[in-house]
């Protein structure tokens, strides 16, 4: 195959096994170490690549709530088919959200059922099919963290430049900073420190996860989503572990400003504000988690434009995608993993998203690890292997 | 909000159940037959393991619930959907179970039940091979080609990779009011020539014609007979560990071609369906190789799916690795966008075939005499690995498994 730039240089086996010597070397012991990634991207990309073939067996990886479908709580799912029902609205959705169960089945099977739901690429092709549809209103469902959220407050900026009348958003953006001091807070889990979510700096910064390092003296180092930029997040992790320091640093610099994307920020800050709590799946109410539309902006808000049901849903009892988000369980320790719930028939949202930390194992990760020699301190080379 | 307001999503769940009648949701259903199936396990290990309450290291554990996993997953089929989805028609999970709980169930007889792409007849002594495939390709027209070669290709390559020799087609046409006709005369053109370049005749057809909006303009099913006069036998299940893995070309050209001809993404490149014939390949590679074990086109779901049907029916593991899989750097690089693997992007002119392991250099050498196979390359072998398991050896170096596809990254490919 031939090399690809900015691809192929990031998944190179030499140096990653370089990274694993590294990385061994710097394990005490006896010493256990637990890393979450926060990202579900970054979970992703553990699984797909085979990444933790070259880690040692003392450091684990602990995925955590950085999935945006993931944490979505059954009742929004509700929330949104009963809108999406109304014949008067044409309800829009990123592809992962399709496939999400609500009690009476997802998005796929109300699309098939004749509820009008289309699935979009991005938040202003919507506005497309606004225009294409004026005596109809196109409700977006908007999800994702800060990732996502400044696409939905441009899309709603341009809308209202347009002065189009027919276009608003459920919203469900979260953001992450609540949901990681959580699970800080939860007494299941000690970690020792955090891979921190790149894409969602991209737009906050490093700034806010300064309190990590301080008040819980916990190592974090922002990553990007190729297998090598998590290798060299962990090793930078280690080296603060081994050094008894814990800072916020900025392994992908190359993406991320220390200080964030002001413009993003700004249209978010125009747009949207915090509600005082939101219902996470599997970590309950979580206070100031969540952004909802502005007054300024009430005529492109769904909740203000329709009665939207707002009932609570507790999850399935069987379900154990809570444990799995806070990084208590992993996928395969869940009751039903792989036997009732599958990614053909999720019964959790960690089933659902290909960031779920279920389906990321179920679909790349069903398998024995085959550890590179230098996870265990030895070269390849003295190994036998070239 | 009290706490009055909370219901149990798995008593609410009824309605998006299996119309079975008994009142539960999927959910509950699928807990129960869960529940049934680790009480059964747990009553037959119990004698291996007087121990009992010992608490197993983590490995192990896994490795537990990696067999409890497998287990259920040789469980007999069941659509569990009351409406067909989108998924149902895309090559992976969804599709098999459809085709195994709801065909396979009701047609039951040993030609059907090999489920392989064509049917093995035979009539008065004579032995051949019959297969049919719609077309529903949306764009009609792409780079390299339209529905109209399409239509032609599939069927003959389906019959080639069956060991056949293709001879006749039937063509059948679901046209929508308004349709264009020189927008028809184009796909009959195009079928024309393809059936030349493929030396097969369309000898009977059918037209029918629904209200506009009732159909997508132009929709087409072919059949095909070939005639089996080689001694081959193939299937998957002849597969057997040491055997290589051959595909004829690079990969995914075909489904990435569809994707950005429908102009929603805004990416461009050079890329072109690679829809071609099959059949003069297959007739070289089985001069050379007589002990093919078992061929394929790989179309919807792409290879992925076809080294999936390999572990499962031989059942034996597959090792494929990822570095040796031709994919053009066009390819890669719009699935890298896309976030598509192009291991289960759609093709509709390459050949994956198994054969002995010592036998792969000769293969390779037929198939690269070929134009249409001038890149083929072992991207792998099978192995007496975990059974029915696909396992990828990365370009990063680690280890992961390819399962079936699930839900559809790109409906109407074909």
């Amino acid at each position: 195959m031939p090399a690809m730039r900015f691809v192929d240089e990031f998944r190179d086996a030499d140096q990653a096994r370089a990274l694993a010597a590294k990385i061994a070397a710097l394990c005490e012991p006896g010493r256990q170490y637990k890393l979450m990634e926060v990202c579900g991207g970054h979970t992703h990309t553990i699984y797909k690549h085979g990444l933790e073939d070259y880690l040692p067996e003392s450091i684990t990886l602990v995925h955590g709530p950085g999935c945006p479908v993931c944490v979505i709580p059954m009742g929004r799912v509700d929330d949104a088919m009963h809108l999406a029902a109304r014949e008067d609205v044409i309800m829009t959705s990123f592809g992962d959200m399709m496939r999400v169960p609500g009690s009476t089945g997802s998005f796929f099977d109300a699309k098939a059922s004749g509820t009008d739901i289309r699935m979009v690429y991005s938040p202003l092709d919507s506005l497309k099919i606004a225009r294409q549809n004026p005596d109809r209103q196109v409700v977006f469902m908007a999800i994702g963290f800060e990732t996502t959220a400044p696409s939905t407050a441009m899309t709603m900026l341009r809308a209202a430049a347009e002065g189009l009348s027919n276009f608003s958003v459920f919203c469900n953006h979260v953001t992450i900073v609540p949901a990681i001091k959580a699970i800080l807070d939860s007494p299941d889990l000690r970690l020792d420190g955090f891979i921190g979510p790149g894409h969602v700096s991209t737009v906050i910064g490093c700034r806010p996860y300064e309190f990590i390092a301080r008040d819980y003296g916990k190592p974090v180092v922002v990553a990007g989503f190729e297998p090598l930029d998590i290798l060299q997040s962990i090793y930078m992790l280690m080296l603060q572990l081994s050094a008894g320091r814990s800072e916020v640093e900025n392994q992908y610099s190359r993406v991320v400003p220390w200080n964030g994307n002001m413009v993003a920020l700004k249209a978010i800050g125009e747009t949207m504000e915090l509600r005082p709590y939101f219902e996470w799946r599997g970590l309950g109410f979580i206070s100031h988690s969540a952004l909802k539309v502005k007054e300024k902006y009430a005529a492109m808000d769904a909740e203000r434009l329709f009665s939207v049901p707002g009932v609570r849903v507790a999850d399935p009892k069987a379900c154990q995608c809570g444990e799995v988000l806070k990084g208590v369980l992993k996928p395969w320790e869940c009751k039903v993993f792989g036997t009732a719930c599958t990614p053909e028939t999720p019964i959790g949202t960690c089933m659902v998203s290909p960031e779920g930390a279920c389906a990321a194992y179920y679909n790349f990760g069903r398998v024995e690890r085959h550890r590179v020699p230098e996870a265990a301190g030895v070269s390849s080379a003295a190994a036998g292997k070239s | 909000m009290t706490t009055g307001d909370t219901r149990q999503g798995a008593d609410v769940g009824a309605g998006a159940g299996t119309g079975s009648g008994s009142g539960g949701s999927w959910i509950d259903e699928a807990l129960r037959e869960h529940d049934h199936a680790e009480a059964s396990q747990a009553e037959a290990s119990r004698p291996a393991d007087p121990g009992g309450r010992r608490v197993l290291p983590v490995a192990d554990r896994e490795r537990q619930v990696l067999d409890r996993i497998d287990r259920a997953r040789r469980r007999r089929p069941r659509v569990r959907e009351e409406r067909i989805t989108m998924s149902h028609g895309a090559g992976g999970k969804a599709t098999r179970t459809l085709v195994e709980a709801v065909f396979l169930d009701a047609f039951r007889n040993e030609q059907l039940e090999p489920l392989e792409d064509a049917a093995e007849l035979s009539m008065s002594g004579v032995r051949t091979a019959l297969t049919t495939d719609s077309y529903v390709v949306s764009p009609l027209f792409f780079p390299g080609g339209d529905i109209g070669d399409l239509a032609i290709n599939g069927t003959v390559n389906d019959l080639a990779v069956a060991g056949a020799t293709p001879l006749y087609l039937s063509a059948g046409f679901i046209l929508e009011e308004g349709f264009p006709v020189a927008d028809l005369l184009r796909v009959t053109e195009s079928m024309r020539d393809a059936a030349a370049a493929a030396g097969v005749r369309v000898v009977t057809g059918d037209t029918k014609v629904v209200q506009r909006g009732k159909a997508d303009g132009c929709y087409i099913n072919t059949a095909g007979v070939g005639l089996l006069s080689r001694d081959v036998a193939l299937g998957v299940a002849h597969a057997r560990p040491g055997d290589a893995i051959i595909v004829s070309g690079p990969i995914g050209d075909h489904g990435v071609t569809i994707m950005l001809a429908r102009g929603e993404l805004d990416i461009e490149a050079d890329i072109v369906s690679d829809t071609a014939p099959l059949n003069g390949l297959i007739a070289r590679l089985l001069d050379a190789v007589p002990e093919v074990r078992a061929m394929r086109d790989a179309t919807r779901g792409g290879v992925a799916t076809i080294l999936n049907e390999i572990a499962s029916a031989a059942e034996a593991g597959v090792l494929v690795r990822e570095d040796d899989v031709p994919v053009r750097t066009e390819v890669r690089g719009a699935c890298e966008l896309l976030g598509i693997d192009p291991m289960y992007v759609a093709c509709e002119g390459r050949l994956v075939a198994v054969v002995p392991g010592d036998r792969a250099d000769v293969a390779i050498a037929a198939l690269r005499a070929d134009p249409l196979g001038c890149d083929a390359a072992v991207i792998g072998h099978v192995t007496d690995g975990p059974p029915g398991i696909v396992q990828l050896k990365t370009a990063f170096g680690g280890t992961r498994i390819v399962d079936l596809l699930v839900g559809d990254p790109l409906p109407r490919i074909c």
